[in-house]
């Protein structure tokens, strides 16, 4: 489907120029969510600028709209954000550079940004996800002080079929990258965790739990 | 200190911590030839369960709605070797569509 293109920033920018829209529409959602929740105007832009992770912040503005604990908040949000622990540690070798640098670098993983660098075997370009981190995140934290202050003029991304494109966009890129038979099983292992768990587990813990088949690929010594 | 700004202080906390982890403590050294087996499937099952939850995930509960005609007309383009970029404005059409009848 993708044409062999070498690989630059530019490049992850334009894979991720699809979810433009849905990602600053979301950014807006959320805005208007957590100023709903009672949470204030900055607090929430800040949340975007240093969380940078949709679902986890959608989690954490309903449990205090909810009027739930901060343990609550912070519980959901973790578990939904747990996922990145085990992209970070997989995908470190490809950072170089100061300590500095990779730290600033690394808040750019995002799913999309990490989903569209894949290379192949597991191996991402960084400069790919660097170009889609970067195109994502003014869109995420802007569309957050849009929805902030500017209200709910958009409506719901919903009713453009916005919600659509992050799985969408998911899908592609598993069709396209999963080429062995390993991973045919793995991707199929994983999506039955995910929709076994998904209507009793709370939110976050059946990505965990799906990405925990990996383990099965461990080599023996 | 508020509950809004120890939530907000709290989870960016962790966040930033889980996505600088790797990059910031274990750049630089090659990965056990182990583990490197186990980071090639990452991706297919953590996408797979990603493409799983966005598409029918709810509050705690599966939810069939317009998503999956969404999903479903991504299929089709890419099965006809549309660009990325027409799959997904394809499921986002397809969806709104559904939504709109």
């Amino acid at each position: 489907m993708q044409k062999p293109a070498p690989p630059s920033s530019r490049e992850g920018a334009k894979r991720v120029a699809s979810l433009v829209p849905a990602s600053a529409s979301f950014g807006v959602a959320y805005g208007v969510l957590a100023v709903t929740a009672g949470m204030g105007v900055l607090a929430p832009i800040l949340m975007s600028a240093t969380t940078f992770a949709g679902s986890a912040q959608f989690a954490a503005a309903s449990v205090i709209r909810d009027g739930g604990s901060v343990l609550a908040a912070v519980g959901a949000a973790v578990l939904l954000n747990g996922r990145y622990l085990a992209i970070s540690v997989a995908i470190a070798p490809h950072f170089e550079g100061s300590r500095l640098r990779r730290f600033f670098e690394s808040q750019l993983i995002v799913d999309e940004s990490w989903a569209v660098s894949q290379v192949g075997g597991g191996r991402i370009d960084r400069r790919m996800l660097i170009g889609a981190g970067l195109l994502l995140f003014p869109c995420w934290v802007g569309g957050t002080a849009l929805g902030v202050f500017g209200g709910d003029a958009l409506g719901d991304p919903k009713r453009f079929g916005l919600d659509a494109a992050f799985p969408a966009l998911f899908l592609a890129l598993l069709i396209t990258l999963t080429v062995s038979r390993r991973g045919v099983l793995a991707a199929v292992a994983g999506g039955l965790i995910a929709l076994v768990l998904l209507p009793i587990a709370p939110a976050g813990l059946p990505v965990i739990a799906a990405s925990t088949v990996c383990l099965a690929g461990l080599r023996r010594r | 200190m508020s509950t809004t700004w120890l939530v907000v202080l709290l989870v960016g906390a962790f966040t930033v911590a889980f996505k600088a982890a790797g990059p910031v403590l274990l750049s630089g050294r090659e990965l056990p030839l182990r583990a490197t087996g186990a980071f090639e499937l990452l991706a297919p099952s953590l996408l797979a369960a990603l493409v799983v939850t966005q598409a029918v995930g709810g509050k705690e509960a599966i939810v069939l709605d317009g998503r999956l005609v969404g999903v479903g007309t991504a299929i089709v383009a890419i099965r006809l070797r549309a660009p990325l970029i027409m799959a997904i404005v394809a499921a986002a059409l397809a969806t709104a569509l559904v939504r709109a009848l």
